[in-house]
């Protein structure tokens, strides 16, 4: 019914209070979802994702600050009224949570844990209507309706990751945010539930925000990607070209760590970053990714690089695109 | 044909392990693997969870006793006496998953990587003092200046590097084979290169050969030589990395690899179902309940073979391309057949 | 990655035991900002001085029974100042050489089940099989007899000595002890670490000696500072019933002896509340130290 873009996050902060002084954990990200769109969000451990996407329900942590705008359809998450964050929450839109395998209480049948958001959200649905959606559900997540009855222990990895994906949807949201759906799962169930997700949004509509640390999965998925490090966005894109064809040299070496089987340059190379993924507390001054770059120089020390257009349909965060090649040893790095 | 040289190898032949499920029934962890690891080549040992790689991997060092079946080291079977096991540890090591609970959070780094050392005594043999043996070790894994890294405690450390403090733990007792678990799949995407190109180097460097346990056949195309892929206890094909994976031939090792993200080359078979119980594994080919060539009728001439003959364990060949199905058996023999006729 | 600049260059044990000393000091920080440890601390430090300076601050010979001169059960005086026993000897020297043995027995008593506790629970826990249940058994076995019953029958047939004392609370308590050490090792021994040291080629007792036992330490220190109150408060109800060394004073003996004569009815109140006000506030000390132990030893059992 609106026309509005259905996710906008534009120059979003958010930066954590510790006891060892302030975390900042995103650094200005912008990113939109439309309707029926996939987007992911590539990155690793410390890159601020999970926290981005914590954003989009406001269900970071009280000690965060936050400046910038989450528009849910036109409405910023940030200052909603509590009523109206009540009625986003789950039904507007829905989060699948990292570690599903954990996410789910043990001594509660599966019936009753999807029909806990259905009961919250109307109390007074009744309980032939409740086991119908249920079943619905399941049915929509390729379970058999008959798994109502069971406990979480019960199930494997695959089925209780897609029961995750079933309370996810219980409330008809429009746009579901997935945390790492498939990160612990073997390649052959990990296909399963990406083909569940992917009918999703054909079917119903639904926007999706994937989030996780396999550019690979997210190639296969996703409409659109893009790469955060260190708290920002180094690169955005289309996906197949992202992962095939990367401008910065962040997404090259993350895209690079899943070698093509069947590309003969991919055997015995295997190729990877020195150092580790930085701590937000202790960025360097100048570009926050050159300590590990291999195309590092010394213009990157100067400043943080600005997300600009690149090519048609592209942007990325890096001074040396473009740029030639300087023949040199490259910069000592922290191992 | 390459004159057979002495070269060590492990071998694992029809090793069977199970246990009881406390429902009472048998599992079998392990029904019938067979595999083969030589010193200087890196073996990859793929499957999904279930499929018993772990298994296999603890059985060859003698962490897990088998039912049946035997190990056999440099041609010798497997001592299970206390100083038997001790001498095998000490020519091969295995590495464990997960980096952050294999190393004693009260022990120092210097202290786990010389734990080897004085386990086996070596410093006495080697002429050199225990820190030069542990400073090697800590740089034979990459970690420079190791004398930097010898009083730091696990939690200290990145996961990289405690991953490479593990490795340099097994490389103390200078082994002839290492298997790793799982090398990577713990740590960061960027970088797990490192990690795999260390594995790599040790190969050309020492001549060790590296068994590595994974789910990732993206892992395998990077740097296995040779690939053998367990489905629900046993192995289903093995052969030359290059081979299995461009030119599979069982109908599970074509499924696996259709459905790795972004492969154009093949259409995905996604398999329905999940990997049985190992309570109860299936009669005839074990996995002929998920086989596409059976439920699309490609396999119909062998179809009862599929449903109630058990396949023979496969043999451990180490260098040729072997494969446990009924519909690859019959055409290689009806290829055969049309060779000889021709 | 720093390398860590050291001008002589020291062997890495000398380096190793410099790191002890520095976290034993940042224990000792987090130990320091529990008042109510601090509290313990400071009144256990209190006994054990008085304890050991008992020959400075009262003469021995007010033991003595033959040279008591002081009046009967009188009530305190400035020349007795907590009043005088059955027999005329200062109560208050009576107390400060009684806390002498009642700390003594303490102590000793919970050294004797530290070890059988910590080596049965070790064992029991670390050995799969017939031997760890054997153990198991044994220990669950001895937790069942009745503590009181037994200890009455031992020290009966044992006799009335300090050391048998010592050894009657040593042997029935350390059941509680074993089922708190046995629970902590199965839980290390799954340890992915126990393991990784099986895989390099060590030994069980290898493994036992430098994994499971480290890990196993700070439950086992922070037991024993509680068992040594349970120890104490064993030593003083056996004497009270009457099994205590007779020719020794400790607390639990004053009390007997307060009980005997009477001097709950005839009021001599400076008999029975000093012995019992000491019992209590040890006893105190230790569980409050005891406490803040395990608070400060946790962060480290959770597998930092």
């Amino acid at each position: 019914m609106s026309t509005a873009t259905l996710l906008a996050i534009r120059d979003l902060h958010v930066s954590y209070a510790t006891g060892e002084g302030p975390l900042p954990a995103v650094r200005g990200v912008d990113l939109t979802v439309e309707r029926g769109q996939i987007v992911g969000v590539a990155g690793e451990s410390g890159c601020g994702k999970s926290t981005l996407a914590s954003t989009v329900l406001r269900l970071q942590p009280p000690s965060a600050t936050v400046s910038g705008e989450v528009l849910f359809d036109g409405h910023d998450v940030m200052t909603m009224r509590w009523g109206e964050l009540r009625a986003v929450r789950w039904a507007g839109a829905s989060i699948v949570f990292q570690g599903a395998l954990h996410s789910l209480n043990p001594v509660h049948r599966i019936g009753a844990q999807i029909a806990e958001p259905l009961l919250v959200h109307d109390p007074s649905l009744g309980r032939r209507s409740i086991d119908e959606r249920i079943e619905a559900l399941l049915d929509q997540v390729g379970l058999d309706p008959a798994r109502a009855r069971s406990y979480p222990h019960q199930l494997s990895g695959g089925q209780k990751q897609r029961v995750m994906i079933a309370m996810a949807l219980a409330c008809d949201p429009e746009l579901v945010v997935a945390d790492e759906p498939t990160t612990a799962l073997d390649v052959m169930v990990q296909a399963q539930v990406l083909g569940v997700l992917s009918g999703l949004v054909r079917e119903r509509g639904v926007g999706m925000m994937m989030i996780s640390h396999d550019l690979s999965v997210l190639a296969e998925l996703c409409d659109r990607i893009t790469v955060m490090y260190a708290g920002r966005v180094v690169e955005e894109g289309p996906a197949g070209k992202v992962f095939s064809a990367p401008i910065h040299p962040y997404s090259g070496a993350l895209s690079a760590a899943f070698p093509r089987v069947g590309d003969p340059a991919a055997r015995f190379s295997p190729a990877g970053l020195p150092g580790d993924p930085p701590d937000p507390r202790n960025l360097s001054a100048g570009c926050s990714f050159a300590p590990r770059c291999p195309r590092a120089a010394e213009i990157c020390l100067r400043a943080e690089p600005v997300l600009t257009t690149h090519l048609d349909d592209r942007m990325a965060a890096c001074v040396r695109i473009g740029q030639p090649d300087p023949l040199r040893e490259p910069t000592e790095v922290a191992g | 044909m390459t004159p057979p040289q002495r070269s060590a190898e492990l071998v694992a032949s029809g090793l069977r392990v199970e246990f009881t499920t406390r429902a009472g029934r048998v599992a079998k962890a392990l029904d019938g693997a067979d595999l083969v690891v030589r010193a200087g080549e890196v073996v990859a040992l793929v499957g999904e969870s279930g499929s018993g790689k772990t298994t296999l991997a603890r059985s060859l060092v003698g962490l897990t006793k088998p039912a049946a079946g035997e190990v056999t080291w440099d041609g010798k079977p497997m001592n299970r006496s206390a100083r038997g096991l001790k001498s095998l540890r000490r020519q091969v090591q295995l590495v464990l998953q997960d980096p952050s609970g294999a190393l004693n959070p009260r022990q120092t780094v210097y202290e786990s990587v010389a734990e080897g050392l004085r386990v086996h005594k070596l410093v006495a043999r080697s002429g050199k003092t225990e820190d030069e043996l542990v400073a090697a070790a800590l740089s034979s894994a990459g970690l420079r200046p190791p004398e930097g890294l010898f009083l730091r405690y696990p939690h200290e450390l990145s996961g990289g590097q405690r991953q490479r403090v593990l490795i340099a733990g097994a490389l103390a007792v200078q082994p002839q084979l290492l298997i790793a678990d799982e090398p990577v799949s713990s740590l960061d995407a960027s970088i797990r290169g490192e990690i795999l190109a260390l594995l790599l180097r040790l190969r050309e460097e020492l001549g060790l050969g590296v068994l590595v346990v994974t789910h990732d056949l993206g892992l395998a195309w990077n740097i296995a030589d040779r690939i053998a892929v367990m489905y629900l206890g046993r192995v289903v094909e093995s052969g030359p990395t290059e081979e299995v994976l461009t030119s599979p031939q069982h109908p599970y090792t074509q499924a696996l690899l259709s459905v790795v993200p972004e492969m154009e080359r093949l259409e995905p078979i996604v398999l329905r179902g999940e990997i049985p119980d190992p309570t109860r594994i299936p009669r005839g080919c074990r996995f002929h309940p998920r086989c596409p060539a059976l439920a699309s009728g490609e396999a119909d001439e062998v179809a009862d073979a599929c449903r109630r003959t058990s396949l023979p364990i496969l043999p451990s060949d180490p260098d040729g391309h072997r494969c446990a199905c009924h519909l690859v058996a019959s055409r290689a023999r009806a290829d055969a057949a049309d060779e000889v006729s021709a | 990655m720093t390398a860590e600049v050291t001008a002589p260059r020291l062997s890495p044990r000398q380096l190793a035991r410099r790191r002890r000393v520095a976290s034993w000091k940042r224990g000792w920080t987090r130990f320091h900002a529990h008042r109510s440890g601090m509290v313990g601390l400071a009144v256990l430090v209190v006994f054990i001085a008085i304890a050991l300076a008992a020959p400075l601050l009262a003469d021995s010979s007010g033991l003595d029974v033959t040279q008591a001169d002081g009046p009967i059960l009188h009530a305190p005086t400035a020349g007795y100042p907590l009043g005088t026993d059955e027999n005329g000897r200062s109560v208050l020297t009576l107390l400060i050489w009684g806390s002498r043995i009642s700390l003594l027995v303490g102590l000793m008593a919970t050294l004797i089940s530290m070890v059988i506790g910590t080596l049965i629970g070790l064992v029991s826990g670390f050995f799969p099989g017939w031997v760890g249940r054997i153990f198991f058994r044994l220990t669950e076995w001895f937790l069942v007899i009745p503590y009181l019953p037994l200890a009455i029958a031992l020290a009966t047939v044992l006799g009335r000595s300090l050391v048998n004392i010592i050894i009657v609370i040593g042997v029935t308590s350390w059941p509680g002890t074993a089922l708190l050490i046995r629970s902590q090792t199965l839980s290390i021994r799954e340890r992915a670490y126990v393991e990784r040291a099986e895989a390099i080629g060590a030994g069980r007792w290898h493994q036992m000696g430098r994994h499971v036992l480290p890990n196993v330490m700070p439950m086992i220190f922070a037991n024993t500072t509680l068992t040594v109150a349970g120890a104490i408060l064993a030593e003083t109800t056996l004497s009270f019933l009457g099994l205590g060394d007779p020719t020794r004073t400790s607390w639990g003996t004053m009390l007997d002896s307060a009980f005997e004569v009477g001097a709950i009815t005839t009021g001599c109140w400076w008999y029975i509340v000093p012995p019992g006000v000491c019992v209590v506030l040890v006893v105190l000390a230790f569980t409050l130290i005891g406490n803040a132990l395990e608070e400060v030893l946790n962060p480290r059992l959770r597998g930092r």
